[in-house]
């Protein structure tokens, strides 16, 4: 007779179980606009990003196309996987000394893994971390990047 | 076939009326490519196989051509899950080998991230488990609660799980601002929500019944096989490397190793939502206590470890993770060995399964917590 007791009871509270668990649910259910999921950031123009996120790496270049790479390939060596890769040429100046700049600062983002270790190590802070989060292209060869712009110089009060 | 006979079950244990069935390396409940191979007798599983290595990325050997302050970012892609505990414990390994005593304060943060990534973890796998046994509403409410965790993680690190805060000798970047502020706003919130769990999943008859008794390991054999973590202290084995070999800040919180001696699928769910309360004690004990001054000691560009070898274990959330450094003075090492916890976890499966039903091989498999780029790293 006991067992047959506990054997009702047990569905009772299998049955009471089934729902406090509904009751949860059903509270989200009849309150949604508390809890939403998030859309895709489709408001790119009031979208703020943390300022710390690591999107890709960049180079800012000022109003008169200068940079601050010296081109001494310290982010180079310390890239982990081979993403960066320093091209520098020789130049002679006006005074007629021979100077080694930077020709080509070539970053490619499909090996990149956003360690922040260049950044870290750049001396003259000449590379950053950008903000852009949408990488996807048709091409590979597309995610291949020069990051310094076209007739860039360096910034005259960059220490060598 | 008869090539699996050959392998598995060493062949002349296999009778020729055996049924082999193979579950993933493509199926959606083995978290990842894993191949395990059960042996049935009608729906009973008399033994299982696992078999890994289809995602073998050889993180080890990239490791012997990195230097040390780039091999940090490798561990993240272990286990993902707790990736800041795995940079911590190759920092801590290396800071002890240069014999170097970081910063009180970079101690503090470093233990607080821990455990918000052990939440995290915890969540993400409450997440798993609920939809391996066909629960598909803990989902979304296990991911809905780990998105804070997730800003805090990418307002101060810039990254939401391949973090590489970690540097040898401190931290990366001081924290932010915000910090403190918003891990107290989210153990108020989360400590409203974490009872919410119980009443869907935990206290669930269907849930109940489907894992008590199920996939029993008894401490004996938890100890045999190394199976550390929550599952191993579901079994009642004391192998919390948090309280046996304290590090970071753990000496100067107060905080309990929750065991059990059942050693059941339900006990090695029940110790994670309790680990997760856990958690969130440790951290209100630290948050509001973080020391003033540096985030990381001055290092060298180049880092040199001495001759010799040296071991660091730390608390994943998984179990017992181990960094093993053979340095020949050089700035790579020579060789870098990891011991993670998922290995030897899942290899414990054997164990658990004899008699069971082939569909309650995928509970059991759930709350082994497995994360395979773990297992086959």
């Amino acid at each position: 007779m006991k067992a047959f007791f506990n054997y009702i009871s047990e569905i009772f509270r299998g049955f009471y179980s089934l729902l406090q668990g509904m009751g949860v649910t059903g509270k989200y259910l009849f309150t949604p606009w508390k809890y939403i999921t998030q859309n895709y950031p489709e408001n790119r123009d009031t979208l703020k990003m943390f300022d710390r996120f690591r999107g890709e790496v960049i180079m800012p270049h000022n109003e008169n196309n200068e940079h601050k790479c010296t081109g001494c390939g310290i982010c180079e060596i310390n890239c982990p996987n081979g993403t960066i890769e320093v091209i520098t040429k020789t130049i002679v100046t006006e005074d007629g000394k021979k100077k080694r700049v930077l020709d080509k600062h070539i970053y490619h983002l499909g090996m990149c893994t956003l360690c922040n270790l260049c950044v870290r190590a750049c001396p003259s802070d000449a590379i950053v971390m950008g903000q852009k989060f949408e990488h996807a292209v048709f091409d590979r060869k597309n995610l291949t990047k020069v990051l310094n712009k076209p007739g860039s110089k360096l910034e005259a009060n960059v220490k060598e | 076939m008869a090539e699996y006979k050959e392998i598995l079950f060493h062949s002349d244990k296999i009778k020729t009326d055996d049924y082999l069935i193979n579950m993933g390396p493509q199926h959606p409940s083995t978290h990842g490519a894993l191949r395990v191979v059960a042996k049935l007798e009608g729906e009973i599983v008399e033994a299982v196989d696992p078999i890994v290595g289809y995602i073998h990325s050889g993180i080890e050997k990239m490791c012997e051509s990195l230097g040390y302050h780039q091999v940090i970012h490798l561990t993240d892609r272990m286990d993902y899950l707790s990736a800041h505990i795995n940079n911590e414990a190759v920092c801590l390994c290396v800071e002890n080998a240069l014999q170097i005593e970081v910063p009180e304060r970079v101690k503090y943060i470093r233990t607080i991230f821990d455990e918000l990534t052990r939440i995290a973890s915890h969540q993400l796998w409450w997440c798993a488990t609920g939809l391996d046994l066909g629960a598909m509403t803990t989902f979304f409410y296990g991911l809905r609660d780990r998105e804070p965790i997730l800003d805090i993680f990418e307002e101060t690190c810039g990254a939401r799980m391949t973090f590489n805060y970690n540097v040898p000798g401190g931290l990366m970047f001081d924290i932010h601002p915000n910090f403190q502020k918003r891990v107290k706003d989210f153990i108020k919130y989360f400590r409203k929500k974490l009872p919410e769990y119980d009443t869907l999943l935990t206290g669930n008859v269907i849930f109940t019944e489907r894992t008590k008794g199920l996939g029993v390991l008894s401490k004996e054999d938890a100890i045999a096989w190394g199976v550390t973590g929550p599952s191993g202290r579901a079994s009642g084995f004391e192998c919390d490397v948090r309280k046996l070999h304290p590090y970071s800040a753990y000496p100067y919180v107060k905080f309990e190793e929750k065991l059990a001696t059942e050693g059941d699928t339900f006990w090695r769910y029940k110790l994670r939502i309790e680990e997760m309360w856990e958690s969130m004690n440790i951290i209100e004990q630290l948050i509001d206590n973080i020391p003033e001054g540096d985030h990381a000691v001055k290092m060298k560009g180049v880092i040199k470890l001495p001759e010799g070898e040296f071991y660091q274990r730390v608390e994943t959330s998984k179990g017992d993770f181990g960094v093993f450094i053979v340095s020949d003075g050089k700035k790579n090492p020579y060789r870098l060995k990891f011991r993670s916890p998922g290995f030897s976890n899942l290899f414990a499966l054997n164990q658990m399964v004899k008699g069971v039903k082939i569909a309650d091989l995928v509970a059991i498999m759930a709350t082994l917590d497995l994360v395979i780029p773990d297992i086959d790293r």
